[in-house]
């Protein structure tokens, strides 16, 4: 371990490049803006080339990180564990490695009890090339991550990638202790196509872009509860929504899930009868739901802090 | 999946004093270098694994413009490709090397 920490420290990083855009970045570029100057230490780096071994054979080009980014570094001088998902290599999507670097860190964080955790979720869902492999990553996150957030460690998840978060990384989500998610990020377990798939386009057409950002995008996750803090598409907003949220979350114990479930049934008992994201707008008493989307990023806080203020006694 | 090797004489040592960087991510049409500064000074190799099969020249071509315009000397580097194009390739080879001699890219 010594040894890896030591050629840890001399890997130097890719410059952070000059985009502000959170959805415009890479992983990389994500984690370098999110933390203190040149505090990141990378755990299992590219040069570890500790890649799938399932992609070979079918044929398919690896990434020497497998599309995950692991490690910590420090957010106003404070320690944080961090994990960031590629996008742009397979959507992001869960592998065996790429799946196992997330376990390993959840549990390190833990065995240490007091270092909260950020992951910044990118992902389509688990990769169909190493489905098992993938289904299974899966189950041990959450497992990992409940079992660090019962020894008291915040675990902050980050969505406003381009890829979004489904599939698996929906479930994962769903098990954060908050979320915080910018417009272009969407939060759903199924896809927009794997719903027209299996249920027809009546049920849902995913070209019909406007429909899959109402129902899934973060505006929606914001107004009906879902995330804890609606983001700007910059860096620093997500780092302020981090910082903020890392201070906020609550020890989690049974009366926190007995409040979430409660929160849930209230959900239902709400907004149970709509049949459009637009309904669900109105019940909560936005009186132009049609002019939501298009809304800028101040005004739709405004909005949705009237409209609901953030819940922070659940999940 | 096509794997590929060049080594190159180069000029000279590339400058500054960092051990590695990493650019680009593996995609249709894009590519990732790892460089790594773990050879002689004169040498450069260049590490291919490509989803692209049968362009060992351009290949060949594009790095030998890179190691002479550039002089990446001590460095090796290794590419996970997508299927890039060669103007991306070249993009990225000077990317990387802008990385690792301490420039923003």
């Amino acid at each position: 371990m010594s040894t890896l920490a030591l050629d840890n420290a001399q890997v130097e990083r890719q410059p952070f490049v000059s985009t502000d855009s959170w959805y415009e970045a890479s992983a990389r570029q994500r984690v370098e803006g999110l933390l203190d100057a040149n505090s990141f230490v990378e755990f299992l780096g590219p040069e570890a080339r500790e890649m799938s071994p399932h992609l070979s054979l079918f044929n398919l080009p690896e990434q020497f990180d497998d599309g995950m980014v692991v490690g910590w570094g420090r957010i106003d001088g404070a320690p944080v564990l961090v994990a960031a998902q590629e996008g742009r290599f397979m959507g992001g999507a869960f592998g065996e490695v790429h799946g196992a670097k997330l376990t390993g860190l959840l549990r390190a964080a833990r065995d240490i009890a007091s270092v909260p955790v950020l992951i910044l979720f990118d992902t389509g869902g688990v990769r169909l090339q190493e489905a098992n492999a993938g289904e299974l990553a899966i189950a041990e996150i959450m497992r990992a991550l409940m079992e660090a957030r019962f020894a008291g460690v915040p675990v902050v998840g980050l969505v406003g990638g381009r890829s979004g978060c489904y599939g698996g990384g929906g479930l994962i989500a769903g098990s954060c202790s908050a979320l915080a998610v910018s417009e272009q990020g969407r939060i759903s377990v199924s896809g927009p196509e794997v719903i027209e798939t299996n249920r027809g386009v009546e049920e849902f057409d995913s070209k019909d872009r406007a429909l899959v950002w109402r129902t899934m995008g973060g505006k929606h996750r914001r107004l009906i509860g879902g995330v804890d803090v609606f983001a700007d598409d910059t860096i620093e907003s997500f780092r302020d929504a981090a910082r903020y949220l890392i201070e906020l979350v609550p020890t989690l114990t049974l009366d926190t899930l007995e409040a979430e479930q409660a929160r849930l049934a209230q959900r239902i008992r709400d907004f149970g009868a709509c049949a459009d994201a637009l309904d669900v707008w109105r019940a909560l008493g936005a009186t132009e739901p049609e002019s939501i989307p298009a809304l800028s990023y101040e005004a739709f806080v405004a909005l949705a802090n009237r409209l609901q203020e953030p819940r922070h006694d659940a999940r | 999946m096509e794997t590929l090797n060049y080594r190159n004489k180069a000029q000279q040592r590339a400058k500054g004093t960092r051990s590695q960087a990493i650019v680009g991510v593996v995609a249709s049409g894009n590519l990732e270098v790892l460089v790594e500064r773990i050879l002689p000074d004169g040498e450069c190799e260049v590490d291919i694994r490509t989803a692209a099969e049968g362009f060992g020249d351009v290949w060949q071509a594009v790095i030998s413009d890179f190691v002479e315009r550039r002089s990446p000397g001590g460095l090796k580097l290794s590419i996970n490709d997508g299927g890039a194009r060669p103007d991306t390739v070249a993009l990225r080879l000077a990317q990387a090397l802008s990385a690792v001699e301490g420039d923003r890219t």
